[in-house]
């Protein structure tokens, strides 16, 4: 059985999915252009984009039809979908969800096993060649047992699904990079979703978990432009992941002064200095926290008083520590620099040692945080 | 929802910490100039800006509030009102929560969003001539 499933409840299974424009949608709706133009307002602030875009961003809004999207959930802990469920109230920002038919999500659906399986693969046939796909979680090659949805496993329900797919977003650090289970010792061979799929366009939103308004400005520029954003040398739109947190951040005066915070409670902490030397990541992060910000707008983790941990990087939980400072040489450095020591000759001996070191050791590898490191 | 307050935990905000309030200023005020010159209008996204906390603040402070002052019910309220400087407007959109989505600065004779939209005038005739009973549109 066929079902559209909406964010905001509003069930609109009567309604042709690839006949109506977005336009004819909202006003049968009985939306003002008022609100139309506060929707478009909004989402050109949401994909950041500059304002003198809100015009052309509406006249498209105006044209654009509803695609298709299949959201799959591999080895994940849900967390993206709920970044993106607890962010929107049903108004403004939740009509992108009203924009697309979201023809799959077995975490938010109703149905489920073989009805759920049967929306899947109805949707992918009805619209072969033009559905999105939306990924969070990664993808296990270790044994697809660790991971499957109603007996399917999951690299064979990405390869399927991908096959008449325009694109794949890929939502989270785990789909994008492999995540937290990808992290040393990954003891189910995790996977990102490029590392599988080579011949669709994929689009990377990091974060762990990405910001909700970053997976709906993407799920927008698509609607808006018809087109995949501009992408960074890691598949990530430059419009969100052009810069990083550093220098986005608004305690980046302090930095620049050398005014740090040495512990969370000492008088730097309390005045808002800089917390590169308590592990912030900022520096060498890319992502949009610094001025998208998080809960509505409230603030984000530096904000907080809390150190950025990278999230949004590959590998970030191997980083070495969150509150050591990126100038403290990693555990995994320091034996990369001890083989490297053994001579360009040995490379190769050294190199296999290296690989076999990280096998065996890979309990030791992984450092974990302990009071001292909050000293 | 979160009480405004705990953006501000543990930091100071009497001062400026990026120095990006009087930059934003500057270019409000070129914008003026030239919608003087030229007629042409200019919006600032205040998302787009790293800002402190409390800078946000010090911008609408500094801006203050002028003649005009209205509100709009269209997908959740927004708050649009003319600053102390003719010409200046602040546009706050919030959601149904009363969380802020979007705001802006725009520098224009009177925001776009407050005038008689023609799609709306389109309908607004058919609904009237229904309501007449002289459907003939």
């Amino acid at each position: 059985m066929k079902k559209d499933l909406n964010l905001n409840g509003a069930g609109r299974a009567e309604e042709p999915r690839s006949k109506n424009t977005l336009g004819e949608l909202l006003r049968s709706q009985g939306l003002s252009r008022r609100s139309f133009m506060k929707f478009c307002a909004t989402t050109a602030s949401m994909m950041a984009l500059p304002p003198s875009m809100i015009p052309l961003i509406a006249n498209a809004l105006e044209k654009a039809r509803r695609p298709s999207v299949i959201w799959l959930s591999f080895q994940e802990c849900t967390g993206c979908t709920e970044s993106l469920t607890r962010a929107h109230s049903p108004t403004v920002e939740s009509l992108i969800f009203d924009a697309i038919s979201l023809d799959y999500h077995h975490t938010l659906q109703a149905a489920a096993g073989h009805a759920a399986e049967a929306a899947r693969e109805a949707a992918m046939e009805e619209n072969f060649g033009n559905y999105l796909v939306v990924v969070d979680g990664s993808i296990p090659l270790g044994n697809p047992g660790y991971s499957t949805i109603a007996g399917i496993s999951n690299i064979d329900m990405l390869t399927e699904s991908a096959r008449g797919a325009a694109a794949i977003i890929a939502v989270g650090t785990c789909a994008t990079y492999g995540g937290i289970p990808h992290a040393n010792p990954n003891p189910t061979g995790a996977v990102s979703v490029k590392d599988i799929i080579t011949d669709k366009p994929i689009i990377n939103v990091p974060g762990c978990p990405p910001i909700p308004v970053v997976i709906t400005g993407v799920l927008a520029h698509y609607l808006t432009f018809g087109s995949l954003p501009e992408l960074d040398h890691i598949g990530r739109p430059r419009a969100f992941y052009g810069q990083s947190i550093h220098d986005r951040c608004y305690r980046r005066p302090f930095y620049d002064k050398g005014q740090f915070a040495e512990t969370f409670d000492d008088d730097g902490a309390k005045k808002g200095w800089c917390l590169y030397k308590l592990g912030c990541k900022g520096p060498t992060t890319y992502n949009a926290c610094a001025t998208t910000k998080w809960n509505n707008g409230t603030s984000f983790p530096i904000e907080s008083g809390h150190p950025c941990i990278g999230c949004s990087e590959p590998d970030f939980w191997d980083g070495g520590g969150f509150y050591k400072p990126l100038s403290m040489p990693t555990e995994n450095i320091a034996k990369t620099a001890v083989y490297t020591a053994a001579g360009a000759a040995a490379a190769g001996v050294a190199i296999s040692a290296l690989n076999r070191a990280k096998k065996n050791n890979s309990n030791k590898i992984h450092i974990k945080t302990t009071i001292d490191d909050l000293r | 929802m979160i009480p405004a307050q705990v953006s501000q935990f543990n930091i100071h905000t009497g001062h400026e910490l990026t120095r990006n309030v009087k930059p934003i200023l500057h270019e409000i005020r070129h914008a003026l100039e030239k919608l003087l010159d030229t007629g042409d209008s200019h919006i600032i996204d205040l998302r787009s800006i790293p800002l402190a906390p409390g800078e946000e603040n010090t911008i609408v402070e500094k801006l203050g509030q002028g003649e005009v002052h209205a509100r709009l019910d269209a997908l959740g309220s927004s708050e649009i009102y003319e600053t102390r400087f003719a010409g200046v407007w602040l546009v706050t959109h919030y959601n149904e929560n009363d969380s802020i989505v979007s705001r802006f600065i725009e520098i224009t004779e009177v925001p776009k969003i407050l005038r008689s939209q023609r799609e709306d005038v389109v309908q607004a005739v058919k609904e009237l001539a229904t309501e007449m009973g002289t459907d003939d549109t």
